[in-house]
């Protein structure tokens, strides 16, 4: 006799309970520590974090040991846990002028104020593995010396004192909020930058490479990355003033794009924008590219029908969080709608031969 | 879970979620942009349907979770645990015992009361959708009342198959004004969307709409007079129950592709064999 | 007699460049008038005005209305436009691509406009199409085709019978043979004529073509730079130019 299924109660019970246990491993190899997370695997943490939209190492290295390494889960982890917690207002704009700069370089001019700095970057390794840190990863001092004195200007800063560049015009409205206003489009750029500044990596890597192949170029230069901490400020009501609350690591990218002009206005060179929590410099290249490419319609250009440039294609599929949800929940039982489909198409096929039956009887 | 607000959510975002539900029901049919919020389960798995049930519960509520119109899939067991955490309400698997009914593709077969509330998760509210991807034009054509392309659909449908192709999600009309996705329940089910007793709120996260339909609303599904539209399903008995007029699930039951038909909405399933209806596979006898 | 269609001071501008410039004229019931000029004189830009799908920075569009009479379409509610767009107004785009859902049967291409008005009875809206392919001359046996599976002339035909079946009164073509071979132009200009009489269609016809206009055309505007340099009845103006400009298209046509 046939009986429903039941106990789903207990399946997913014991579901977790076998989950815990492969996430724990092999018993007989020391436990992972969240501190050795948030040390080791910086970038990752940097990564939960941007796209998580929540700036707290220790709870971005706690998301990616429950969610075994996975970042899309941990940065899910992180992303419920931010929806809970109270606002308290916002920040006064971060200065990344006045940022300790870790890396800071330029594309576009050999040597500037301020320098170029290398910093802690893969870019000139060798990708070659290196057994030795499968045995000891001990590592040497590395050179230090002092910080340079005071603040490190923007390139885009010397470009437009020439009026080489567009104007940046200072904005003080409030920009909207992405977490408490439903994503409606005409976007305007703060939103956009928003949406951007939390989208998955590898769809904003992908969108900026296709407008380097041509669809929607736009010439950019890296004008300046520059990753390194900078002081958050808040306004307190009851003091009257702003006093500095943390501090946190950022990666800037500015880039100088393609120019544009015409009869009546000399060529200028336009920009892309990029801001990222961490150090997160794929992630925020790829978002300056994909800012400068949506831009297309205030600056003027032709819309070419590249995905890129298309806000609400961006804007719909940027959230890796959304994707995964929906994209998952094709597992989920559909028996309902797959029945209503299965009469159907036995409908559909039991007329058809009935009127195959009859031209062959005629 | 002594952390978490009554229900998860903050008052504050359970207020803005009310005011998008009364929005709703002032505008049958039309969807109500809302600032969905990030929950502690995926977008896709009834975020939307989790956030009006957990806006409008009470500690009063008796709260029912059915999926596929069964309450031990395991999704529905999932929300169900959730609110049974969070809230700390009642819980039933009874439809006639709850006040909150929260559901995923099917309509309870019996029928609800003004009493009660049904709330079902909405993968992708827009009717619109899968003729035009476009946001911003599809809300310009919902404005401006241009509907006219989803009758073509419907004519392309009985050009190529003689029949109306679609068998779930079917559009319906409320009001005489909006066109409303029902969510995927199977057209079986949508005469019961209409004039129904019950409040009826449509809750979708991952695309931040939420609609509604009052009691008592005037829903019709769209057609030609000359094919009108058919509620159809399997054309079998349950084989536990032995109901006529409730919609079935396709269950394949050896190798040889035997398979056997049953109630998909377990709890009238079971009322009903407790009353001593016997379907042919049913009873101990067929054991 | 009321005019069908009025049309006052219509200017638009791109910036520093004229797209149209103070563009007026009178169309009367069952009247087609021609608008002729090289490509960036403007015409297409006027039409566009004309047809609403380009608000104009000056002027005024009044369309005599069946409901309410005389009104400008410049200003209405765009609601009460776009419902003008699909009942009294047609437009034929030059590239049948562009009027046509290429993804949809021939059959739903013309039941469209009939479905956005409320028809809702299967059978009527098929024998409705039916009757319109055969009057364009597509066989009736392909109605349930896509038009990608069709030549540009079917096209350009299919494109018309859609845009007919809801009786507009006011039709606008913007180049309708262009880019037509000519064997298959001369099928259609003459399928046009046939319908245009018939039906006692107004229309405006924006080509460069001038034996469409000669063929089809009551009244004829020549644009340049934006802006009409002459006008009058087309034989007319087609037989005694009295504008430089006109006068050297109709002498480029007649040495061809």
């Amino acid at each position: 006799m046939y009986v429903a299924v039941k106990g789903g109660e207990r399946a997913i019970e014991n579901a977790h309970a076998w989950l815990a246990e492969e996430r724990r491993g092999d018993k007989s190899i020391a436990e992972l520590g969240i501190a050795q997370i948030r040390e080791q695997m910086k970038l990752a943490v940097d990564r939960v974090m941007a796209e998580g939209s929540l700036y707290d190492p220790d709870l971005a290295a706690l998301a990616i040991k429950q969610a075994r390494g996975d970042l899309i889960e941990a940065i899910f982890l992180i992303r419920a846990y931010r929806t809970t917690l109270p606002r308290f207002g916002a920040s006064q704009p971060v200065d990344t002028g006045a940022m300790a700069c870790d890396r800071r370089i330029s594309a576009t001019f050999k040597d500037l104020p301020g320098g170029q700095v290398l910093g802690p970057t893969f870019d000139y390794t060798h990708r070659l593995l290196d057994f030795k840190l499968a045995a000891d990863g001990e590592v040497p001092k590395a050179p230090q010396r002092d910080a340079a004195a005071g603040d490190v200007p923007h390139v885009t800063d010397f470009l437009n004192r020439e009026g080489l560049i567009e104007e940046a015009p200072q904005d003080d409205t409030d920009p909207p909020d992405l977490t408490r206003e439903p994503l409606e489009v005409p976007a305007d750029r703060a939103l956009r930058l928003q949406a951007l500044a939390r989208a998955d990596e590898g769809f904003t890597l992908g969108l900026a490479y296709s407008t380097q192949r041509g669809y929607a170029r736009n010439h950019a230069f890296v004008g300046e990355l520059r990753i390194g901490a900078v002081s958050v400020e808040m306004d307190i009501p009851e003091l009257g003033f702003a006093i500095e609350i943390g501090e946190v690591a950022l990666t800037e990218c500015e880039t100088v794009n393609q120019f544009k002009g015409s009869k009546t206005e000399p060529p200028q060179f336009t920009r892309g924008y990029g801001l990222v929590f961490g150090q997160t410099e794929r992630k925020a290249i790829s978002m300056a590219l994909v800012d400068r490419a949506l831009r297309w319609e205030e600056l003027g250009e032709d819309d070419v029908g590249a995905p890129a440039q298309d806000a609400e294609f961006v804007l719909y599929h940027a959230d890796n969080i959304q994707a995964t949800g929906f994209l998952e929940h094709i597992k989920l039982p559909h028996y309902v709608d797959f029945q209503s489909e299965l009469e159907l198409v036995r409908k559909l096929r039991c007329e058809a031969g009935a009127d195959q039956a009859q031209e062959a009887a005629e | 879970m002594t952390q978490y607000n009554f229900a998860y959510l903050d008052e504050q975002t359970k207020r803005m979620i009310r005011r998008a539900i009364l929005k709703g029901l002032a505008i049958p049919g039309y969807q109500v942009p809302f600032a969905s919020r990030e929950m502690p389960m995926p977008y896709g798995w009834g975020t939307g349907g989790v956030q009006v049930s957990a806006a409008i519960l009470t500690p009063e509520d008796r709260f029912k979770v059915i999926d596929q119109g069964a309450d031990d899939t395991t999704n529905a067991v999932s929300i169900r645990t959730f609110f049974e955490r969070t809230a700390g309400v009642a819980t039933t698997t009874a439809t006639s015992d709850a006040s909150v009914i929260q559901t995923r593709h099917r309509i309870p077969e019996e029928p609800l009361t003004e009493k009660q509330i049904l709330v079902y998760q909405v993968p992708i509210p827009e009717p619109l959708r899968f003729l035009e991807p476009r946001e911003s034009e599809t809300r310009k054509m919902h404005a401006l009342e241009e509907y006219g392309l989803m009758h073509v659909k419907l004519y392309e449908d009985i050009s190529r198959h003689g029949h109306i192709a679609t068998s779930y999600a079917y559009p319906v009309t409320v009001e005489g004004r909006f066109v409303m996705d029902p969510s995927p329940i199977p057209k079986f089910d949508n005469p019961k969307l209409g004039d129904m007793a019950a409040i009826q709120l449509f809750g979708a996260g991952r695309e931040q709409r939420i609609y509604a339909l009052p009691p008592y609303t005037k829903v019709v599904s769209l057609d030609f007079d000359d094919h009108p539209f058919e509620a159809s399903k399997a054309d079998h008995p349950c084989g536990l129950c032995g109901a006529e007029e409730s919609y079935l699930d396709e269950v394949i039951i050896d190798d040889a592709g035997g398979r056997m038909f049953v109630c998909s909405d377990t709890d009238y399933c079971e009322r009903r064999q407790a009353a001593g209806h016997v379907g042919k596979l049913g009873g101990k006898d067929a054991a | 007699m009321t005019p069908l269609l009025s049309v006052q001071g219509i200017t638009k501008r791109y910036g520093a460049h004229i797209g149209c410039a103070d563009v007026s004229f009178e169309l009367f019931p069952g009247e087609v008038m021609g608008i002729v000029g090289e490509s960036g004189s403007g015409k297409s830009t006027l039409l566009n005005c004309l047809a609403g799908h380009v608000r104009p920075d000056t002027g005024a569009v009044i369309f005599d209305t069946r409901a309410d009479g005389p009104r400008d379409t410049v200003t209405m509610s765009e609601p009460e436009r776009r419902m003008l767009g699909r009942t009294d107004w047609a437009f034929v785009h030059q590239n049948a691509r562009d009027g046509l859902r290429m993804g949809v049967s021939a059959g739903g291409n013309v039941g469209e406009r009939l479905m956005a008005v409320g028809a809702r009875h299967y059978g009527d809206i098929r024998d409705t199409a039916t009757d319109w392919l055969e009057r364009v001359e597509v066989d009736a046996a392909r109605i349930d085709d896509r038009p990608t599976t069709f030549s540009g002339g079917m096209q350009q035909r299919l494109q018309i019978a859609r845009n007919l079946v809801t009786g507009p009164r006011l039709v606008f073509m913007d180049e309708p043979t262009g880019g037509l071979d000519v064997s298959v132009q001369a099928r259609l200009l003459d399928l046009l004529r046939g319908l245009v009489r018939d039906m006692g269609l107004s229309a405006i016809i924006v080509t460069h073509d001038l034996a469409v206009v000669r063929l089809l055309a009551d009244r004829l505007m020549v644009m340049k730079s934006g802006r009409v340099v002459e006008a009058g009845l087309t034989d007319q103006v087609l037989d005694d130019p009295q504008h430089a400009y006109s006068q050297l298209l109709v002498s480029s046509v007649l040495q061809v």
